[in-house]
């Protein structure tokens, strides 16, 4: 494929190699360091997609990210929608196509990798251009911890587009050498690729490094795509340079119409000529420069029109030397042409009247309308923005703590003042940090600048036309035009934020980069007031569009929260278990056997609790050891029931109270020694005990000698539950007797196991005959088998969380947290009996005796048995009540309660809930209805405990 | 994200800590003497200061250790940190 466009020679690209691309279906060709939209101008195409709303054809407006033109979506390697074709590095093999303002996010899985960084400097220099690099350089001399990031492909900046000198060499090979310099100090990161896109509290940066995005299907695989750095600088410098801003005429969207700067960047970075035959637009001196470089470059330059009613003499001096009409105090009206401009219209600009139009015929035109400050950064910082009149611009307006801002992106739009600007500022930030810069830090040299002509504020060529305004676009990607603006004003907005939402300006996928200072401009110049009073909109990160990837990192699929295992979990999935998440924990909800469904494995499980042996594993339930001389008034203190009565070898189920009575937590406890006890938790609840507790210690009580310690991974927990586990635990621990009367409920004893320490004790979350049989985990594996081996004989059954639930919940225990929910107290639970009423006070205490924690209207947990002994009520069902017979009242219908927790039993043979009931205990006996799937079932209450009421079942 | 000079630890970053509410609110030396108001002052009334304000922070993923700071609530800024035995300072 041919590249017409392409000079014979410069630019920094690769020419000895060739590259392979399609773009929207044709196969093109450029060269290495080229960018997608280079290769396309190269072949002669300006033209990328259409627009959103008018379908207008738009094209390439600018090199780099404020371009509001060139959205394109790649296809391969990797499909990625809504990227700038200017900001995509060519790589071979690139498929991508132009997009109308929308893309389309890829419909397979993602396989790169993103990751994330973590960096702490003295100083954050954003921006490696003549600013940033002397900044750098300065602050790597002085021997900080410095930071350089740049958002291009290689170091430079405003360099890369020009033919500068610094001192005395061209700018480019003084760039080489400051980067080859950083590379040398030790204590320098410098990150190319690397967008500085978010500015938070206290020096803390966000920046995205692009770390593979521009090898294609070349990249490897084992490193990550996007890097997010995450920089904590004490110091940070923002040499950010300067968007070019362009001015509003008639049909100013059309492909050819260009930012002057991108017209430089184009031809002496990528090697490519932009057009053959081009007018330049300008109100300022620094387009001039583009006309004479593509001048040069053999471009035929019909015209330079500028604003100005002088111009610029000296300018127009080296025009003329250069054979290039200089059309001063003149305006562009209009351009014709349809997929491509074809000419401009060219009229007389005198006081403020635009006279009659000529056309120059023209393939590509150039606009300055001068210099917007990338403030952005400075902006996000809550930094206050300042309308310089002379520069037509908004630039830093005050100082900030620990961000400066310097060379143009504060203004300063000369090399020479750049180069001394980025000193100026990064020693002035070394010195807050009191770091003495070096002795031999020097200022390059630039040419002395010649002082520019003062250029003219012109948001856009005046057209009476209502026609015309609505062809005068301000934000191409929105398809806002100058009309819409009047329209917002004319609707009585006055607030630049108010404006920019009724236009949607600024807010497509470049967030106003050239069109939100056009906007404050063209809003003030309609309402008749000073620019400086309608100021910007609020800059917000990220500078430019960050991914999702790249934001979630290595926190995606089963990294994105940790995931915690017990020491069986091999044996678990070995099993075959089916596991669920409680909390972070893993743990196995049941043990499918072949051909069974959960419902089936369940009432296996079940049975055999209640009529022979159950195991499970219930490790995951917190433990934490209370030790101390006050341990026991700690927990007298935070338990509503009596602690410092339990006996040495004896353990209690104890409830925990907020403040405000209600349950929050609730477990047993087992006092090992006259100081020491191990207090267990729910699982779910384990780290927030454990957090209460320090808290009550820490900062009310910190008289109490008491420390409180998390052992929950410290050892292994094995309930052994039924009327068998006797036999079990019997044959494995000879030496300890587990007859009633000498290992009684609610007590605990130390044995051992072939020299392993183990702990048993007769805690019971099912009713049944029960010892639950604490190891330490490294032993957990080797014991749980000696559990199944001795259990054989029995038919011992591991069971998993489901049958656990059922199990508890016929027996009316509580989940808290399930059948709780912060509004409980332990008397709605009818735990009356675990409330002491011997302790003066307790968490929680003084609130049972608020009238409404005694109202008897209170929700109370119940038992519900559906009537047809068959429905399953779906937990969460609501309960209603019918005021006659078989009618409900009048919507909306009062709602009694909820149901909390829902099982089928195999010891009931039906299924039953529990459920908080307003006044439940006092409607034991009645028939209430829960809607089913649109069916009112009827349901008895019932107390909450269905199984072994008496309890005649925990000693076997 | 914001950096919080926990007292033990020094200056560490904002995801590490946990707010605790307002500061010098203590538990009632007597609960049971208190009305039914004063109680639920207690247990459901807090300060909404503009400004300065005197708050717990738990440095819950690093030392553990609460501390108490003054913290002013329109720019978030810490204006200091100290122990929970400090007094509480004079805020205007």
């Amino acid at each position: 494929m041919s590249t017409p466009f392409r000079t014979a020679e410069g630019g920094r690209i690769d020419r000895a190699t060739t590259l392979q691309f399609t773009f929207d279906g044709r196969s093109l060709t450029g060269h290495p360091g080229d960018t997608l939209a280079s290769a396309l101008l190269a072949s002669g195409q300006h033209q990328v997609a259409t627009s959103i709303r008018l379908g207008r054809p738009r094209g390439i407006s600018a090199a780099w990210a404020e371009d509001p033109g060139g959205l394109v979506q790649v296809e391969e390697p990797f499909p990625e929608p809504m990227l700038l074709a200017s900001t995509v590095e060519l790589f071979d093999g690139l498929v991508a196509h132009g997009l109308p303002g929308q893309g389309r996010l890829a419909d397979v899985p993602d396989s790169a990798r993103y990751d994330a960084v973590h960096h702490h400097v003295d100083v954050l220099v954003v921006g490696a251009g003549p600013a940033g690099l002397v900044a750098a350089l300065g602050a790597a001399r002085a021997g900080a911890r410095v930071a350089l990031v740049d958002e291009q492909s290689e170091a430079g900046g405003s360099l890369l587009s020009g033919t500068d000198r610094v001192d005395g060499v061209p700018a480019l090979d003084w760039v080489a050498d400051a980067v080859a310099e950083l590379a040398r100090h030790p204590e320098v990161l410098h990150l190319q690729r690397t967008t500085a896109f978010g500015v938070y509290d206290d020096g803390f940066v966000l920046a995205l490094e692009r770390r593979t995005d521009h090898l294609g299907a070349a990249a490897p695989r084992r490193v990550s795509r996007q890097r997010v750095w995450r920089i904590r600088a004490r110091s940070i410098v923002v040499a950010t340079g300067a968007h070019e801003r362009p001015v509003v005429f008639a049909d100013n969207d059309r492909p050819g119409i260009m930012l002057a700067r991108a017209a430089r960047t184009f031809l002496h970075r990528y090697g490519v000529l932009p057009g053959r035959e081009a007018v330049v637009f300008t109100t300022n001196d620094s387009a001039y420069d583009a006309a004479l470089d593509l001048a040069r470059a053999g471009v035929q330059v019909q015209a330079v029109v500028d604003a100005r009613p002088a111009g610029s003499p000296q300018r127009r001096a080296e025009c003329e030397r250069a054979g290039i009409r200089v059309l001063s105090g003149s305006v562009v009206t209009g351009t014709e042409g349809v997929e491509r401009i074809t000419s401009a219209l060219v009229a007389p600009f005198t006081d403020g009247e635009v006279g009659a139009a000529s056309v120059i015929p023209c393939d590509v035109l150039l606009v300055s309308g001068g210099w917007n400050p990338a403030v952005h950064l400075f902006s996000q910082a809550r930094g206050r923005l300042r309308y310089d009149e002379v520069l037509g611009a908004f630039v830093p307006g005050e100082e900030l703590d620990g961000l400066a801002v310097a060379g143009s992106a504060a203004g300063v739009l000369d090399l020479a003042g750049c180069l001394a600007d980025g000193q100026r500022v990064v020693r002035a930030a070394l010195s807050a940090l009191a770091i003495v810069p070096a002795a031999d830090d020097r200022l390059p040299s630039a040419p002395e600048p010649v002082v520019p002509a003062a250029p003219l504020v012109l948001w856009r060529v005046p057209d009476t036309s209502e026609a015309h305004a609505r062809t005068q676009f301000v934000d191409l990607q929105r398809d806002a035009t100058v009309a819409d603006i009047a329209r917002a004003v004319g609707a009585g907005l006055r607030s630049i934020e108010h404006v920019k939402r009724y236009t949607t300006i600024g807010t497509a996928h470049d967030q106003g980069k050239t069109s939100g200072v056009l906007t404050s401009g063209i809003t003030a110049e309609l309402l008749g007031i000073p620019v400086q009073d309608t100021g910007t909109t609020t800059f917000r990160p990220p500078y430019t569009p960050v991914a999702f990837a790249a934001l979630a990192g290595r926190d995606r699929g089963r990294l994105f929260d940790p995931e915690r295992v017990t020491a069986l979990h091999d044996w678990h999935v070995a099993a075959g278990a089916v596991f669920e998440d409680v909390g972070q924990w893993k743990r196995p909800r049941y043990y499918p056997q072949p051909g069974e469904d959960m419902e089936t494995a369940v009432l296996r499980e079940c049975a055999a609790a209640r009529t022979g042996v159950g195991i499970i594993d219930g490790s995951t339930l917190g433990k934490i050891d209370v030790q101390g001389p006050d341990a026991a008034v700690l927990l007298d203190r935070l338990y509503t029931n009596m602690m410092s009565s339990l006996k040495v070898g004896a353990v209690r189920y104890g409830v925990m109270c907020g403040v405000d009575g209600m349950v929050i937590d609730d477990g047993t406890v087992l006092r090992l020694a006259e100081d020491r006890f191990l207090v267990l938790t729910t699982t779910g609840g384990a780290a927030k005990v454990l957090d209460w507790m320090e808290e009550w210690v820490q900062t009310e009580w910190p008289d109490l000698r008491v420390h409180c310690t998390s052992v929950t991974e410290q050892w292994a927990t094995f309930p052994v539950v039924g009327p068998r586990s006797r036999d079990v635990v019997g044959t494995l621990f000879p030496d300890v007797d587990v007859s009633t009367e000498a290992f009684p409920f609610m007590t605990w004893r130390d044995t051992a196991l072939d020299g392993v320490p183990v702990r048993l004790a007769r805690i019971s979350f099912s009713g049944e005959l029960a010892f639950e049989v604490h190891v330490s985990p490294w032993y957990a594996v080797a014991v749980w088998q000696r559990l199944l081996e001795a259990g054989r004989p029995y038919g011992i059954t591991p069971y998993g969380t489901e049958t656990m639930h059922v199990l508890r919940a016929e027996k009316g225990y509580p989940i808290i947290g399930q059948d709780t929910d912060g509004t409980v107290t332990p008397h709605d639970l009818g735990m009356a009996w675990a409330v002491s009423k011997k302790k003066p006070d307790f968490i929680g205490k003084r609130s049972f005796a608020r009238p409404a924690n005694q109202d008897p209207r209170r929700k109370q947990l119940v038992g519900l048995l559906p009537v047809d002994r068959h429905t399953l009520l779906p937990e969460g069902s609501q309960i209603v009540e019918f005021v006659a017979d078989g009618e409900l009242p009048p919507p909306p219908v009062p709602m009694l309660g909820h149901v909390t927790s829902s099982y089928r039993s195999a010891e009931l043979a039906r299924p039953f809930a529990l459920a908080l009931v307003k006044g439940g205990r006092e409607r034991v006996g009645d028939t209430v209805h829960v809607p089913v799937n649109g069916t009112l079932v009827p349901v008895e209450v019932t107390g909450s405990v269905l199984v072994d009421p008496e309890g005649a079942r925990r000693d076997g | 994200m914001q950096l919080i000079a926990c007292p033990w630890c020094g200056p560490r970053e904002e995801v590490e800590f946990t707010y605790g509410g307002q500061a010098h609110v203590p538990y009632p030396d007597d609960p049971a003497a208190l009305s039914d108001e004063q109680w639920a002052h207690y247990v459901f009334f807090r300060d909404n200061t503009k400004g300065r304000f005197a708050e717990r922070w738990n440095h819950s993923a690093g030392c553990r250790r609460w501390f108490n700071a003054v913290r002013d609530t329109t720019s978030y800024r810490f204006q200091r940190v100290y122990r929970v035995d400090d007094p509480k300072p004079v805020t205007p």
